[in-house]
């Protein structure tokens, strides 16, 4: 066998295992998804009931709900989105229809990237310092400024992209018409853009829905059905990091049961909005 | 005159043309734009060159030229279209009615309405086909619902798209061909009533037919409006416009009657250009 | 014709365009606001706690809520040991998803398992914590553990590592838990710079008889060198901050030891168990000055990350 072969073989046979490894990475990670899909649905579907929806958090040993917790969920996740969404699509305008010259732009840009990642846990500490230890009381209103802190980014961020988008030929078009610059991005732009900007804000709702760490010791918990955002409120996930991690059966099984209502929640929001607007996000 | 076939419509356009243009320069009419000394930058590179120009009320003045040559930022000066975009400048006349619209105190969107657009790629606005035309209409005319009905017909029946999408009025924009689209820019630029009409390269992403159609509008619509058109295509030049100025590298190498440019053009890079050696 | 439009319309749009430019201006600044407010915050409720423990605080391993007597060296070493574990195990990984979605995988499964790996990254991460606790945990103690203490446990320096309680909680589960977080971000910061390698370049590579491992190694991986350190960068951002699923399976224990099955304390984990609760004001003022800590270094990694990930498309902006 001559020199050659030998090497080409080697090469060969190194490409074999780089690609059986790389298919191997890809088995692994889709193997993680599958494996907590499945444990979700065999651990929480038991825990599936119309009193799951109907009856509030119960005492340990005796049969309840998550009534409040969805509720305070709904609501707190509701009042972020209100906050949010305006912030966010303004500031995603500022950067894609104004951010051509000056330090603003780049700045905000690369600082809006950055909180985009940031520790969820530390703007719950934020919040909790500047509002909840002031007012002295944990309340439904300063985990809705928590979660609307994490959702702004998340707004901003696809906006600009979405508004980028939108072919630069649209807005001469109105311009050429004589219609003021603030026309020209309110009724053609933004409204060429608005599925895609609709896409950023379920985006950020699908965020902060399974968002814990924030609302720790904003909105804390509250083992009663409450309407007051001034009050502590109960939520999904505070609910269910506090019944998973306690002794109590019927506790455990309720937080596999709001474990799966979130997850599949979240999922089904990423799938409808990542199959529709493949690619630009 | 509409059901004519292209090509007769091309040899009567020819004819008809000739008059209008020598009567024009005959009458010694005073010019709806004059370009004195214009220099155009982008940055630092400059884009055009000295550029002296007149465009007369109620003709159809065609830019011709390689692409890069400039012809498409002379038009965009017109209607300080480069305004919107940071780094772009240009010094000089241009006299609109008398008054230099490159003057800093000239509100941009007051001059964008007497002066309206149409450009390469069709640009329907999201919003249905009777929305596209009262959009711009509402920018500065308060019309009863009546009124603007009228003149969304009126825009409409202007650019020859009427019977097309009167039953549709209320269907997205987005929805009709690429030249409905365009017919639809063309009627949204007609319906503000704006006194000069900037057409940048309006067919080249048309199909023939849909072509034809917008060159007939071209003429039809000359009579109430001043036309400047930017194309690459010289038989489309040739067959609307009454003058014709070529371009090359910023610079205006030759302007004068249609006619004369495509027959017996003074220079020989014009020459060269309009019998194909170059370009 | 129609007259000239009247002047003081003009005017009303002339206002209404500089308020609009304004308003806007300000939401874009107002971004720019709730990071200083956040760094500012954090720095006003840490001092106490900084002036009474110095500088050594992130140095000291002392966190006595009865004596008052804090130090961060605990919590810090809880983050910083996951996340190197989670980085050591998602970075191979995620390099071997990347490479599959952009060099093997057919075109029609390319879409839907990219979007599997972005749904990874979806999940709520206190799925992940309960998944790691009630899932993972047994099965890691019985199956994993034992094995690698028989192995690598006996291997000189680093054997120490992994001996102790073998009960499926404790540093090196968080780590791997994190490991599953991460490598869907790591993945698609990957994929996403590794398709920007122009396709004439790996042509190329192929045309004179590469194979495809050759040509991810010394075409594809050299040219996005800069894009795959800025996304390994966004993973360890992520990593460090994770709250949750850490503090499922970490133990929540103040102590630290050489072992990684030892339980211990991250600091994200850390607050989330005692902010809450804190009794003292300097209870409080520790706390806060770990998450003045945690920012700081958060901020730092993804600012690097950005930066790197960014100076990528520039390279690339140059060359179209």
């Amino acid at each position: 066998m001559s020199d050659t072969t030998v090497l080409y073989r080697k090469r060969v046979r190194t490409n074999r295992v780089a690609l059986m490894c790389s298919m191997l990475a890809m088995l692994i990670g889709m193997s993680f998804l599958a494996w907590i899909m499945i444990v979700l649905l065999y651990k929480g579907f038991g825990a599936l009931s119309l009193s799951l929806f109907t009856q509030s958090t119960p005492a340990p040993g005796s049969d309840g709900g998550l009534f409040n917790a969805i509720l305070g969920s709904l609501m707190m996740v509701g009042v972020s989105t209100f906050i949010a969404t305006p912030i966010g699509i303004l500031a995603g305008v500022y950067l894609s229809e104004f951010g051509r010259k000056g330090w603003l732009a780049p700045t905000t840009r690369f600082i809006n990237d950055i909180l985009l990642s940031a520790p969820s846990i530390v703007i719950g500490v934020f919040i909790y310092a500047v509002y909840v230890a002031q007012v002295q009381h944990f309340s439904g209103w300063a985990g809705s400024m928590a979660l609307a802190l994490i959702a702004i980014p998340v707004v901003v961020r696809t906006t600009e992209n979405m508004l980028n988008l939108v072919p630069g030929s649209l807005r001469e078009a109105a311009s050429a018409l004589g219609a003021p610059r603030w026309k020209v991005v309110l009724h053609v732009v933004l409204r060429s853009a608005r599925a895609g900007v609709l896409t950023g804000i379920l985006l950020a709702i699908a965020r902060v829905s399974g968002e814990t760490a924030p609302l720790l010791f904003t909105a804390l918990n509250n083992q009663f059905t409450s309407y007051d955002l001034n009050g502590p409120m109960a939520n999904l996930p505070v609910v269910i990091f506090q019944f998973a991690m306690s002794p109590y059966e019927n506790w455990n099984s309720l937080a596999w049961g709001g474990a799966i209502l979130i997850t599949f929640g979240v999922l089904c929001l990423n799938i409808v909005v990542r199959t529709m607007f493949r690619k630009k996000i | 005159m509409m059901q004519s076939t292209v090509s007769t419509k091309r040899e009567m356009s020819f004819s008809h043309l000739r008059e209008d243009a020598t009567t024009a320069v005959a009458h010694g009419a005073e010019p709806k734009i004059k370009i004195r000394n214009l220099d155009f930058f982008y940055g630092s590179f400059q884009g055009l060159k000295h550029i002296d120009l007149d465009i007369q009320e109620g003709m159809v003045t065609a830019f011709i030229g390689p692409s890069g040559c400039g012809k498409s930022t002379l038009l965009r000066t017109l209607n300080r279209m480069y305004d919107l975009y940071p780094g772009q400048r240009a010094t000089g006349e241009i006299l609109l009615n008398g008054k230099n619209v490159l003057s800093p105190d000239q509100d941009v969107n007051a001059l964008r309405a007497k002066v309206g657009m149409v450009f390469q790629k069709p640009t329907p606005f999201p919003m249905s086909i009777y929305e596209n035309i009262a959009f711009g209409v509402r920018l500065y005319e308060n019309l009863s619902r009546a009124d603007m009905d009228n003149r969304v017909e009126w825009a409409l029946r202007k650019a020859a798209l009427w019977d097309e999408v009167k039953g549709k009025l209320n269907q997205s924009g987005l929805s009709l061909s690429g030249g409905q689209q365009q017919r639809l820019c063309i009627a949204r630029g007609v319906a503000v009533k704006p006194e000069v009409l900037l057409l940048d390269e309006p067919t080249s992403a048309l199909d023939p037919i849909s072509t034809a159609k917008v060159e007939e509008l071209v003429h039809e619509l000359k009579s109430e409006y001043t036309i400047a058109i930017v194309t690459h295509n010289m038989q489309q030049a040739a067959r609307v416009s009454d003058y014709t100025a070529y371009m090359y590298l910023g610079e205006l190498v030759e302007f004068g009657l249609t006619d004369e440019i495509f027959i017996k053009p003074k220079r020989k890079e014009t020459e060269d250009y309009i019998t194909g050696r170059f370009g | 014709m129609l007259p000239e439009p009247p002047r003081d319309r003009m005017r009303v749009q002339r206002l209404q365009d500089a308020l609009f430019h304004q308003v806007t201006r300000f939401f874009a600044f107002s971004v720019l606001a709730i990071l200083a407010a956040i760094i500012a915050s954090l720095l006003y409720g840490a001092w106490p706690a900084l002036q009474e423990f110095g500088a050594g605080f992130p140095f000291s391993a002392e966190w006595n809520p009865v004596a008052d007597k804090f130090g961060g060296l605990i919590s810090v070493y809880g983050t910083l040991s996951t996340s190197v574990i989670a980085l050591v195990v998602a970075i191979p990984v995620s390099f071997g998803i990347a490479i599959f979605l952009t060099e093997l995988c057919p075109p029609v499964l390319r879409g839907p398992l990219g979007i599997a790996v972005e749904l990874l990254a979806a999940v709520p991460s206190i799925i992940y914590g309960m998944w790691g606790l009630f899932v993972f945990a047994p099965l890691f103690a019985d199956y994993i553990q034992p094995v690698l203490s028989m192995t690598l446990g006996n291997l000189p320096f680093i054997g120490a590592l992994f001996q102790g309680p073998k009960n499926g909680i404790g540093i090196l589960s968080a780590g791997l838990i994190l490991s599953v977080m991460v490598i869907p971000f790591i993945a698609s910061v990957m994929r996403d710079v590794f398709e920007v390698v122009p396709g004439i370049l790996k042509e190329s590579a192929y045309g004179l008889g590469a194979t495809t491992w050759e040509v991810v190694w010394n075409i594809v991986l050299p040219y996005t060198r800069v894009g795959v350190i800025g996304g390994v960068m966004l993973g360890l951002g992520r990593a460090l901050g994770e709250t949750m699923a850490v503090t499922f399976v970490i133990g929540n224990a103040h102590r630290i030891s050489p072992s990684l099955y030892e339980a211990g304390n991250s600091i994200a984990s850390t607050l989330a168990n005692e902010f809450a609760e804190a009794a003292s004001d300097l209870h409080v003022s520790s706390l806060i000055a770990l998450g003045l800590i945690l920012f700081f270094v958060t901020f730092v990694v993804l600012a690097l990350s950005k930066i790197l990930l960014m100076r990528l498309g520039r390279s690339e902006g140059e060359k179209t």
